[in-house]
């Protein structure tokens, strides 16, 4: 009989570690693998085509749905690219709030991927705890926009409203006692930033005890040390950002080195790795979402100081209120040539780029001066970071390329748009 | 901001000063139009030359600048039949309109850095990122070729220009010589045409359904019909043009209108 030299193997699209629809064609010599050739666009909705046929505000929307779990710094991309454009700026408020909800997303996406990573190479109690504190921060999603995902809330111009006074209380239900009622509802009782700060209190131990259950376990170590070792030569070569260049030594952060809203007033550190491997990258998100949270702090300090506005003035972007266009003509015709048009956004194009929780984030947008995108490209950390997959997981194991995968935070949306 | 753009530009003229063209623009941004036979070759030299050293390609993607300039929205006043509806999309641009968009091509031309009139149809555009300077540059060649668009590939002088590629000519049909795997990368296995070309519909050009004669999925010609929600219209809001802004006066308002 003759021996099998290599064989092929197909792994996903429905493949629980595939973190989405990821279809990857293997070649195999035993276990060892030879070539892997990632086959995506199975999800792919032509975002960037939709955009060109509607007015720019309505694909704020669609922004969330790129990576949908980290919805809100999808949008400030965007945004960001329409503001330069026009060339203007957001009051302060609402940068410090976009800010706040950028790292409040990263600290999400963090956790996300922190669970599902430990879910597939074998940790299952992280990926509770993951998801316990998350879901924290989707209620205050939930408070500021109406939803717990896609919210939609970040606009040109500033953001749709300013943070709620009052956090929503879990109501009385034959599923809870009283006690526990009072136990859930305890963080509750003020406004939105109320809640943030009790959250920043109690998040650090939390992050602790992941880290207790995974930093020094010997099961991760061996799954994750020097697994998809990436040089930081060939990092760059490659394209990647953020915490996957990070990862491999290069101090390379958006926040910090071209920082736009807020972030230049702000004190935190850039975590760097030293091996290039997947825990070095762990190592670096674990201490991002540390970083995260001190932000969010100082966010919370100022925006609690500074009440304001928190959209432009300028109504021919900034839409009226309900209360001034019922008794002002001038806004009437406002509010229905903005919501039936659009604004015209000037001719001329913009690349507007934001540190995302997965790296840069970019949008190209190329105006030719009418109400909607002549072409919107968005530039997908994901995509980028996949494509180097096949020279990542070249001579590892099968089992590594779950860990890679991981390693790499994939999510569908972004990747395929 | 605007210095260190310049100081950039100044680099980039000592080193490229025959081989590339700056393009205006109005975001603060370097953007610099290079012939497409020399795309390659330039490319090479940005990454290499020590006062350039833009180690990383972040982006690269095709434009396609057919339809640049021209509005859906057809009626200026009201006629027996009503305001038009923007419809009927390509080739529909009255005489009037075509007109006005190709002067607002040529005008454009000037401040906003829109392509020539007579430039090709497919611009390539790609976005370099220096870490060590920390600065960012955009190159913009325009295919020779309208019906086959082709320029040379960059993988071999940033390894992640393979993907971007890939989805260029996936959508596009922008073909990249020198590309190791050319093959579609987002569309369907066995999908016909390029998606993101202006001439391609919305609404695609077949629908898939399970036939549960056959017992397997078929492709037929879609059964919607397009349609425009919000037609597009070119409206020029002098407010928002750079000169005026950074001037804080607004003396130039009214003499292009």
């Amino acid at each position: 009989m003759p021996e099998i030299q290599s064989y092929t193997m197909n792994f996903g699209p429905q493949h629980p570690a595939a973190h989405g629809v990821l279809r990857l064609v293997l070649e195999l010599d035993g276990e060892t693998i030879h070539k892997a050739d990632p086959h995506i666009g199975l999800l792919h909705r032509a975002t960037e085509k939709l955009a060109e046929s509607k007015p720019y505000n309505q694909s704020i929307g669609y922004m969330d749905r790129l990576d949908y779990v980290s919805m809100m710094c999808n949008e400030h991309g965007y945004v960001m690219a329409i503001e330069k454009l026009l060339g203007i700026q957001p009051p302060k408020r609402a940068q410090y709030i976009r800010v706040m909800f950028d790292e409040i997303t990263r600290i999400m996406n963090h956790l996300l991927w922190l669970g599902t990573h430990g879910l597939d190479i074998g940790a299952m109690t992280i990926f509770l705890y993951c998801f316990r504190e998350r879901e924290d921060l989707m209620d205050c999603y939930e408070a500021v926009s109406g939803t717990r995902m896609h919210a939609t809330y970040y606009r040109p111009g500033g953001v749709y409203r300013d943070l709620p006074e009052q956090m929503p209380n879990y109501q009385p239900s034959k599923f809870r006692t009283a006690k526990e009622l009072e136990r859930m509802n305890r963080a509750r009782e003020g406004s939105l930033l109320d809640f943030v700060t009790d959250f920043t209190e109690r998040f650090p131990a939390c992050v602790d005890d992941y880290e207790t259950l995974l930093t020094d376990n010997r099961i991760w170590k061996q799954r994750t040390v020097n697994i998809g070792v990436v040089s930081p030569e060939r990092a760059l070569q490659l394209g990647f950002t953020g915490p996957m260049l990070r990862g491999s030594g290069v101090a390379w952060d958006l926040r910090k080195k071209q920082p736009y809203e807020v972030y230049d007033e702000l004190d935190f550190d850039i975590p760097v790795g030293v091996n290039g491997d997947c825990y070095d990258r762990y190592l670096v998100r674990i201490e991002e979402m540390r970083q995260s949270n001190q932000i969010v702090r100082q966010c919370i300090e100022w925006l609690r100081a500074n009440p304001g506005p928190v959209m432009l003035e300028d109504r021919k972007i900034a839409p009226p209120s309900r209360v001034e266009m019922k008794d002002d003509m001038e806004s009437l015709i406002h509010h229905f040539k903005l919501f039936t048009e659009g604004y015209c956004v000037p001719a001329g194009e913009a690349y507007a780029a934001v540190e995302h929780p997965k790296g840069e984030f970019g949008v190209y947008l190329v105006s030719d001066g009418a109400n909607k995108p002549y072409r919107l490209k968005i530039r997908p950390p994901g995509f980028v970071h996949l494509s180097a997959m096949n020279e990542m997981v070249q001579g590892h194991m099968l089992a590594d390329v779950v860990a890679v995968i991981g390693t790499q935070d994939i999510v569908f949306g972004e990747i395929d748009r | 901001m605007s210095e260190r753009i310049e100081a950039l530009a100044g680099r980039v003229e000592s080193c490229l000063r025959d081989e590339v063209t700056r393009v205006p623009s109005t975001c603060g941004q370097l953007t610099y139009e290079v012939p497409a036979e020399s795309w390659r070759a330039v490319a090479t030299r940005f990454r290499d030359e020590a006062e350039l050293g833009f180690e990383m390609l972040i982006d690269l993607c095709v434009v396609d600048y057919a339809d640049y300039g021209r509005v859906e929205w057809q009626t200026f006043e009201a006629t027996g039949s009503g305001f038009s509806r923007g419809v009927n999309r390509v080739g529909a641009a009255t005489d009037h309109f075509t007109a006005v968009a190709a002067d607002a091509r040529q005008d454009g031309e000037a401040e906003t850095g829109a392509p020539r009139p007579d430039a090709g149809r497919f611009g390539v555009v790609c976005h370099l990122l220096s870490l060590q300077h920390n600065c960012r540059v955009r190159l913009r060649a325009f295919c020779a070729d309208d019906d086959r668009p082709m320029i040379d590939s960059l993988v071999d002088v940033w390894a992640s220009a393979n993907w971007f590629e890939r989805e260029a000519f996936d959508l596009f049909g922008v073909l990249f010589r020198g590309h190791p795997d050319l093959r579609r990368i987002l569309t369907d296995y066995g999908f016909i045409g390029y998606p993101f070309r202006k001439d391609f519909p919305l609404i695609g050009q077949v629908e898939v359904r399970y036939d549960p004669v056959k017992g397997r999925v078929v492709y037929e010609p879609v059964s919607i019909e397009p349609r425009t929600l919000v037609p597009k219209v070119i409206r020029d809001d002098h407010r928002y043009e750079p000169q005026i802004q950074d001037e804080g006066s607004f003396r130039e308002v009214g003499n292009r209108a």
